[in-house]
């Protein structure tokens, strides 16, 4: 492809201090107080999400108050959260696998702010943990519970702590949470 | 491998800001029409534009690298937006680049715009999102949980410290005081880090770079082209991209592997044996301050858990033997996300050339890397320049 190019002029710039940078910082105030023109609007978005062939059958077990994985033979690995496919052997997986309600933290924060910046009094405790049946580094991201925040520990054994049988519905928040053992 | 040499031959940007009275739109135009004016190019000696920008639920704008294309001067040329999140500010280079050593086009310019601050009460609303639907949104999770489970998870394995981590925030806020476009440049200490409020602990107020609005642009020019525009064309020499997989709680988050794939891809392509002999500058993605340590340890530019010694030691200091961020990276310029990736390729334009005033690090660097990293830890994307 051709392209036209004349002579150039002048030699280019030759640093940062004879640059100019163009962008016009808004102050909160000036944002929220009106004075610069903004509009609003929420864009209205539903869904209903199917769970899938996998997770369906997860959902199901956790209902029943257990943990499910998959067994893929061609790599070995008993996976967890499960998949009708491993996506390492690219093949359908060959059986499900029954896990235990247990594991290890695996790591885990304290958070004490919503997504929206709005502070906590008690941090939520979020964590990897896991799964005791699975293979090694199988985790699922789940809640801590029943346990003070300083005391949490990378390596900690929990268990879970399930809902009421007659109050789970087939989600994941059937565990409340995972407690120290 | 049967592709053109490509260069950059210019460069421009804005200024990053908490909120911007510019839409995305102008912020595009301002950067793109900087990035031309510079290499003395007009809209017409542009054959392809390519166009970085993360989720549309910031702008709240269906297809917004169409709708904001005019600001990136794409108006009747081939046009593409890439969106590979957080990687995306290194990613779109990367596009621009094979659109020219294709053979395609001779000459491409590559925008890259995020206006974060539309996306009410709070930009992190539009990530929440990433999480899977069924298995992890119920939780009620928010974004910074994934930072800090792998900060934790990296901070356990190698014994590292939060002290050790919060120098690369002091040194990075401090690198962007000489930045002409930065949000947040400023002094402060590991202390004032330690005693930042506790957002998600580990990670803390001041271990993270801020929400932002901007815009960066540059030209990719072939070989032949090239040199009829500029006497100082900073080369590709090497790029790489790579993806792990979704499932996030199976992976070991001590270490980014998709970043080690992404940097040896780009090392072979360039016939770099010793990066850490080889590359002189470093522009990692730091939009958390550990975040500039692990990448670097998955760029193989020190060992694993040796990052923070390297800081402590001075040697990523702007004047030390391997300056990493000299701009002063996402936590002191500023992190309008895609924006932010290309920021970085901009700082190693103008460092290779000499031009980085008060920020230009010693020694006539020949060589730099930029890198950025996204999604649910997933993808790492690697651009290595020189001239």
């Amino acid at each position: 492809m051709g392209i036209k190019l004349t002579e150039r002029p002048q030699a280019q710039a030759s640093g940062m201090e004879t640059l100019e940078f163009k962008g016009t910082a808004l102050s909160d105030e000036e944002f929220k107080g009106g004075k610069v023109v903004t509009v609003s609007g929420a864009p209205n978005a539903q869904y209903g999400w199917d769970a899938g062939v996998a997770i369906g059958r997860f959902l199901h077990e956790l209902k029943e108050g257990r943990l499910i994985g998959t067994f893929c033979r061609s790599c070995n690995r008993i996976m967890v959260p499960p998949r009708m496919f491993c996506e390492w052997c690219f093949r359908n997986t060959d059986e499900w696998a029954p896990l235990k309600d247990t594991g290890v933290v695996n790591t885990f924060s304290l958070c004490y702010v919503t997504w929206d910046m709005k502070r906590l009094k008690e941090p939520e405790m979020p964590a990897v943990i896991e799964i005791d049946g699975a293979s090694p580094g199988m985790g699922i991201m789940h809640l801590l519970g029943e346990v003070d925040p300083k005391k949490v520990q990378i390596g900690m054994k929990v268990r879970a702590v399930w809902k009421p049988a007659d109050e789970r519905e087939g989600a994941i928040t059937d565990i409340k949470y995972f407690k120290p053992m | 491998m049967g592709y053109r040499k490509v260069a950059v031959v210019g460069a421009g940007m804005t200024k990053f800001v908490r909120r911007s009275l510019e839409t995305g739109k102008e912020l595009s135009f301002e950067a793109s029409h900087m990035a031309l004016e510079s290499c003395q190019l007009t809209l017409d000696q542009i054959q392809s534009v390519v166009f970085g920008s993360a989720p549309d639920a910031f702008d709240g704008v269906h297809m917004k690298g169409e709708y904001i294309s005019d600001g990136a001067g794409a108006f009747r040329k081939p046009y593409m937006r890439s969106y590979v999140g957080g990687g995306t500010g290194v990613f779109t280079p990367i596009q621009g680049w094979w659109h020219v050593a294709s053979g395609m086009f001779d000459t491409c310019l590559v925008v890259c715009e995020e206006k974060m601050s539309p996306c009410q009460p709070h930009p992190q609303g539009a990530f929440l999102t990433i999480f899977d639907h069924t298995t992890e949104r119920p939780l009620g999770p928010n974004l910074l949980w994934i930072f800090a489970l792998e900060m934790n998870r990296y901070m356990h394995r190698h014994g590292i410290t939060e002290q050790d981590i919060a120098q690369v925030a002091v040194k990075n806020k401090k690198n962007a005081l000489d930045h002409p476009c930065a949000q947040i440049g400023r002094e402060v200490s590991i202390d004032d880090v330690m005693n930042s409020e506790v957002l998600a602990w580990p990670v803390k107020r001041l271990d993270i770079s801020p929400v932002s609005d901007g815009a960066c642009a540059i030209v990719l020019a072939s070989e032949e082209v090239a040199k009829r525009i500029t006497d100082k064309p900073v080369w590709f020499e090497g790029v790489g991209w790579n993806l792990e997989t979704a499932y996030w709680t199976n992976r070991d988050l001590y270490y980014p592997k998709q970043v080690e794939y992404a940097a040896r891809m780009a090392y072979e392509m360039a016939g770099i044996r010793e990066p850490r002999k080889e590359i002189n500058i470093v522009e990692p993605y730091d939009p958390f301050d550990y975040k500039e340590l692990h990448h670097l340890e998955g760029l193989l530019l020190c060992d694993k858990g040796k990052a923070p010694e390297l800081t402590r030691s001075g040697v990523t200091a702007r004047n030390g033997d391997m300056p990493v961020c000299p701009s002063g990276g996402l936590l002191g310029v500023g992190n309008p996300i895609a924006a932010a990736g290309l920021m970085k390729i901009c700082e190693l334009f103008w460092q290779l050339r000499g031009e980085a005033g008060k920020r230009q690090v010693p020694g006539s660097p020949r060589r730099g890397l930029a890198q950025a990293w996204g999604d649910l830890m997933q993808v790492g994307t690697v651009v290595v320049l020189g001239r």
